[in-house]
């Protein structure tokens, strides 16, 4: 649900041009098909998005839950994880997609292809590339540590003997799945700058950092700010990298509350238990959400 | 005049000499980025092209001693009990795909034409804040949408999973349809209602020749979506026959020695329809993320 797949669902939602709509009343007939056409899209919301949301809301209404899920010493280590993997992931994934979105604006004429090449882990499925990273880094016999032995002469570490390390590592897939997505978005975000500035600041003498200072970060920040939220809430829901790449070794020590609740619910049979362990990260996430909310309509405003 | 030209050309020399290390820098970065987005690509065809059961080791040479294609060719045979389902199962990723598709475009090409075309004031506010889905964490609606397929009889139903990867797929759509029929004018509506036509024609032989690049993203959109996705094929089929390819692949590590080479063969050819897409339509599959930031 909350895969960034459907990223392409809200930016361009969220950045389009608003259009104020004229309100000729509908009557008879016309309003009539109108309803009709809209009956089929609000059955299909309501029936499997709003009604199991609400169900969920109501299995994990039982306090008594909670009191359990705050005993098991699994939940506390699932909660930082997540905390982290949405806070530091998403500011590191954001950080870099902005540095490489003013690599690939620059205006030489292999920078093109490469950015075909580096669209690759966008356009691969989840799946085969999280998997691809489980055994690049498994054991002593995966690819990266038998590289570094044969290349380097060095020992690497044992990936997923470690929470905070496997969990590195999930970050880490997660990143080269997702960074091509963002840095498209800043590429699409520094196009639309005009040139002149950056003509004109050269002109005044202003270096590489002050324009990037004063051009780029006043008119990116917002887009950037933006863009951070909303991959932060989605990494939070994330289930994928972190099931397929380290699979919560050692010993769940590596789940996220996503992973976790789904260990609840189909592993040890206890959806209320699993479906509260989600909800009990809506006090940060809608927070989040309200402040994206925020900052969207503020962009609109300015536009 | 010769001294104007000499530190002329002394200013220019200056300044390649000032650029070089930036050039340098940014080959080197591209390099980095070449090694960074084709490591686990690489990685795979390593190991689906082992010749015995996967050896996942790197030996230290670029390119395996004696590659193989055996593992491509068991996966096409569906020469191993792992892989007995393969073509069924990668009909299933079609169908469940196809169907995905064509819901989404009829479903959200209505009710777009609804709130675009027709103006149905209230039916925005439901077409927005459905966005809002997105935002939920998945194991929020996945947990209740398992359970309540399993109590309505529909576990281990292909239908179930469309179900899911509709409800994914169209508040997006909804979403671009509008946009784009933002540069279809009005007037082509009014124009063939004057001649007669009920809404419902106007829908059908006007609004849907004209958005048909739109609904061609969209579906492509929805296809992809379907293709990929994997946590509701996961929890909701469990027979093998019923399996798509993503849930095929997830299998192998059910066991602790599974024939790896066969699983990352399965998974490469899992894969290709997809990129095939994506780098067919590229220009429609970006065009979208861009148009969004150039509006900013």
């Amino acid at each position: 649900m909350s895969s960034p797949q459907h990223a392409l669902a809200l930016v361009p939602g969220v950045l389009g041009r608003r259009r104020v709509p004229r309100h000729p009343h509908l009557h008879g007939a016309e309003l009539a098909w109108a309803v009709a056409f809209v009956v089929p899209y609000a059955t299909v919301i309501a029936a499997f998005a709003v009604y199991p949301i609400a169900y969920a809301v109501w299995l994990g209404g039982n306090p008594a839950l909670y009191a359990e899920l705050f005993s098991d010493p699994a939940y506390p280590v699932a909660m930082a994880n997540t905390a982290f993997f949405a806070g530091f992931g998403a500011n590191t994934m954001m950080f870099a997609a902005l540095l490489l979105s003013g690599f690939f604006t620059r205006r030489q004429r292999w920078v093109k292809p490469l950015l075909a090449v580096c669209l690759l882990p966008w356009a691969l499925p989840a799946i085969p590339a999280f998997v691809s990273f489980h055994w690049m880094l498994i054991g002593e016999y995966g690819f990266l540590n038998s590289a570094l032995w044969q290349l380097f002469g060095i020992d690497g570490p044992q990936w997923f003997n470690q929470g905070w390390l496997s969990l590195g590592c999930d970050i880490i897939a997660y990143v080269w799945k997702w960074l091509p997505f963002w840095t498209l978005i800043l590429v699409g975000g520094r196009m639309a700058i005009p040139q002149e500035l950056y003509e004109a600041a050269d002109i005044d003498g202003a270096g590489v950092v002050r324009r990037f200072l004063h051009i780029t970060v006043p008119l990116l920040g917002n887009l950037y700010l933006i863009c951070t939220a909303l991959a932060a809430i989605w990494i939070a829901g994330d289930f994928t990298a972190v099931e397929l790449v380290s699979n919560g070794a050692p010993a769940r020590a590596s789940d996220v509350l996503a992973t976790l609740s789904e260990h609840y619910a189909f592993d040890s049979g206890r959806p209320a238990l699993g479906v509260a362990a989600a909800l009990s990260a809506l006090p940060v996430l809608i927070p989040l959400v309200i402040v994206l909310m925020r900052r969207i309509e503020a962009r609109a405003v300015q536009l | 005049m010769t001294a104007v030209a000499a530190a002329r050309r002394r200013a220019a020399a200056r300044r390649r000499w000032r650029r070089w290390p930036v050039a340098l820098g940014s080959a080197l970065l591209g390099l980095a980025l070449l090694c960074w987005s084709l490591l686990p690509v690489y990685n795979m065809l390593l190991i689906a092209l082992d010749p015995d059961e996967g050896d996942v080791e790197f030996a230290g040479a670029i390119w395996p001693d004696e590659p193989s294609l055996n593992s491509f060719r068991a996966v096409l045979a569906q020469d191993h009990w792992y892989l007995e389902d393969f073509w069924r199962q990668f009909g299933n990723s079609f169908y469940i795909g196809l169907l995905t598709m064509a819901l989404t475009v009829a479903v959200a090409s209505l009710a777009s034409f609804a709130v675009g075309r027709m103006r149905l004031a209230k039916a925005r506010l439901l077409t927005n804040t459905a966005l809002l889905v997105y935002a939920v964490p998945a194991a929020l609606l996945a947990i209740p949408f398992v359970r309540l397929c399993q109590r309505y009889g529909l576990a281990d139903n292909v239908w179930a999973v469309v179900a899911a990867e509709v409800t994914f797929a169209i508040p997006f759509a909804v979403l671009v349809l509008q946009q784009y029929g933002t540069i279809i004018p009005l007037e082509f509506d009014e124009a063939a209602r004057i001649d007669g036509a009920s809404p419902f024609q106007v829908y059908w032989h006007v609004y849907l020749p004209l958005m048909a690049p739109a609904l061609a993203a969209v579906g492509t959109y929805a296809l992809l979506l379907a293709w990929g996705e994997y946590v509701y094929q996961y929890l909701l089929l469990s027979s093998p026959r019923n399996w798509t390819v993503a849930v095929a692949i997830e299998q192998f590590f059910d066991a602790d020695e599974a024939p790896w080479n066969y699983m990352m063969a399965l998974a490469i050819v899992y894969a290709l329809p997809p990129i095939a897409t994506f780098y067919a339509l590229r220009r429609y599959m970006t065009a979208g993320l861009t148009m969004g930031g150039i509006k900013g």
